[in-house]
């Protein structure tokens, strides 16, 4: 699965930094979001998907990706 | 004299609960018609998804088309003049590009991380506000002597007002924005409160400190005329206090009422962020932001409601819909999560929640740790509620331990 960010759109709420802190964070100069890591699985998906659903602003997107081969 | 008006459906409680009528409203068609406390019909809007909905598209629903709409009788007394400098910078009057170009000015002062920076001086404020208490001994008002002070204190230095105004200011707030307060006087405190910050705009232009106001004058100067520094600044001020202050009062009472969540955030730590969250859920202090204006036919929940009408987000009615979480009349701050909308939602969503959010977090396990027996010093039937306040509240809470 992959996140996106559209930083014209986000207005700075911190709510995907404060759900998602090693996916998300916000830059110093404009206080908007910067995506840490696009590519995520397993269990940090579900804290993403969370923080996707939390954005006051819409500004985040979820790109539901091939997930990986299930384990034996 | 004081007016006691009635107030539309959303603004009324019993205690900390919005009313019955209003959760029949959000079963039955979602929508209906309400009188805003200013005698103006208008829409209200009760459940999550359309909340959601209204409060994420300012191009049907807009902020800007009436700002912060008045009776007809009261705004033709108004001089244009007056009508431009009650808009200048209110960032809640305004719909994008406007809105944008204001927000983002401000946007860097309030990240995650520049607010934790504070974390140390908001913990020394709450520590001196408990050691004055526990100085003097019980029983105290919590309301006047902690829950008040340590958001004004924190807004003060943040935004660079002299605390010693205090007084001043904390009294405009809770007046300006009490519905029993005839409008006249309510005019004429919003007036006194914009002569008082055009003193501290023209205080801070003259010699910029490290503040935000110093900062706004220095990197944003050219750009904002006086009236909008004036207005930036008064929100500011206005919604820095007023509001994480009632959180705490009415939180701390909440808490007093379930002994058991209260035990759990004075004891673990982990408890806290869902802790806040589930109270801002539950309190739902602000019951609905400020009326948006159709800038066309819309259909909501169904209902048709055509262009020009004023239409209110409900949101504390959108935090008790089951259609959120299960149960959502129980507080149970182990599910805290911040899918609730007690900030609002889309653009105008709270410039100041990552500030609140470190208040709270700091301010209730530090008053629950100090003092392990806090309790009520009068029986709870006699705690008073603010009944006609934009924002919900208490008008003191009598604590002992
Ligand atoms: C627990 C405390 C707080 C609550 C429940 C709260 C709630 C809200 C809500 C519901 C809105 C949206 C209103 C609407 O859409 O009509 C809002 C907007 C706003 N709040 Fe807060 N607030 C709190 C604390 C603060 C603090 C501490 C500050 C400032 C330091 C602040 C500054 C603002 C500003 C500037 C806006 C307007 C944002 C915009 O229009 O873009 N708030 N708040
Ligand atoms: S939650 Fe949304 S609006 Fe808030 S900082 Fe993250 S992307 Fe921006």
């Amino acid at each position: 699965m992959r996140v996106s960010a559209d930083r014209d759109v986000c207005i700075g709420s911190g709510n995907c930094v404060l759900t998602a802190p090693a996916v998300f964070d916000q830059d110093d100069e404009e206080g908007l979001v910067v995506v840490l890591t696009s590519d995520v699985e397993g269990p940090v998906a579900d804290v993403v998907r969370a923080a996707v659903a939390r954005c006051p602003s819409g500004a985040l997107r979820l790109i539901e990706g091939q997930e990986p081969p299930a384990g034996p | 004299m004081t007016e006691t008006p009635v107030m539309p459906l959303h603004m009324q409680r019993v205690g900390f609960d919005p009313v019955d009528g209003l959760a029949r409203v959000r079963e039955n068609g979602g929508v209906t018609r309400v009188v805003t406390p200013f005698g103006l019909p208008a829409w209200l809007v009760t459940r999550y998804e359309d909340v959601r909905e209204v409060l994420s598209d300012p191009a049907r629903f807009s902020n800007a088309r009436r700002g912060f709409p008045l009776p007809d009788e009261v705004e033709l007394q108004l001089s244009e003049e007056e009508i431009a400098q009650r808009r200048a910078g209110q960032l809640l009057a305004m719909d994008p590009p406007d809105h944008t170009r204001l927000r983002r000015m401000l946007t860097p002062e309030f990240t995650v991380r520049r607010i934790g920076r504070l974390a140390p001086r908001i913990e020394q404020i709450v520590e001196q506000h408990l050691d004055d208490l526990e100085r003097e001994g019980p029983p105290a008002d919590l309301v006047s002597r902690f829950a008040l002070p340590i958001p004004s204190l924190v807004i003060c230095e943040l935004l660079g007002v002299p605390y010693a105004e205090r007084a001043g200011f904390q009294r405009r707030t809770r007046r300006q924005l009490d519905f029993s307060v005839p409008i006249q006087e309510r005019l004429a405190l919003q007036r006194e409160s914009r002569e008082f910050m055009r003193g501290q705009v023209v205080r801070a232009k003259a010699a910029p400190g490290e503040d935000m106001l110093g900062m706004l004058v220095r990197e944003h100067g050219d750009e904002l005329t006086e009236d909008e520094l004036i207005g930036i600044a008064g929100l500011l001020l206005v919604a820095g206090h007023e509001t994480t202050s009632n959180m705490l009062g009415l939180g701390t009472l909440a808490l007093l009422c379930h002994p058991e969540q209260l035990a759990l955030v004075r004891d673990d730590p982990a408890a806290v962020e869902p802790a806040v969250e589930e109270l801002l859920r539950w309190l739902s202090i602000v019951p609905s932001g400020i009326p948006r204006v159709t800038t066309t036919e819309v259909t909501l929940a169904g209902q048709t409601i055509p262009e020009g009408e004023l239409v209110m987000a409900a949101l504390v009615a959108a935090d008790r819909d089951p259609a959120l979480l299960d149960e959502p009349d129980r507080l149970d701050i182990t599910r805290g999560g911040m899918g609730h909308v007690a900030f609002g939602h889309g653009l105008h969503h709270c410039l100041g929640a990552p500030l609140a959010r470190m208040e709270m977090k700091t301010a209730f396990p530090a008053l629950l740790r100090r003092f392990p027996q806090l309790a009520l010093a009068v029986p709870y039937e006699e705690i008073g509620f603010r009944g006609h306040h934009f924002i919900h509240g208490l008008h003191s809470l009598p604590v002992t331990w």
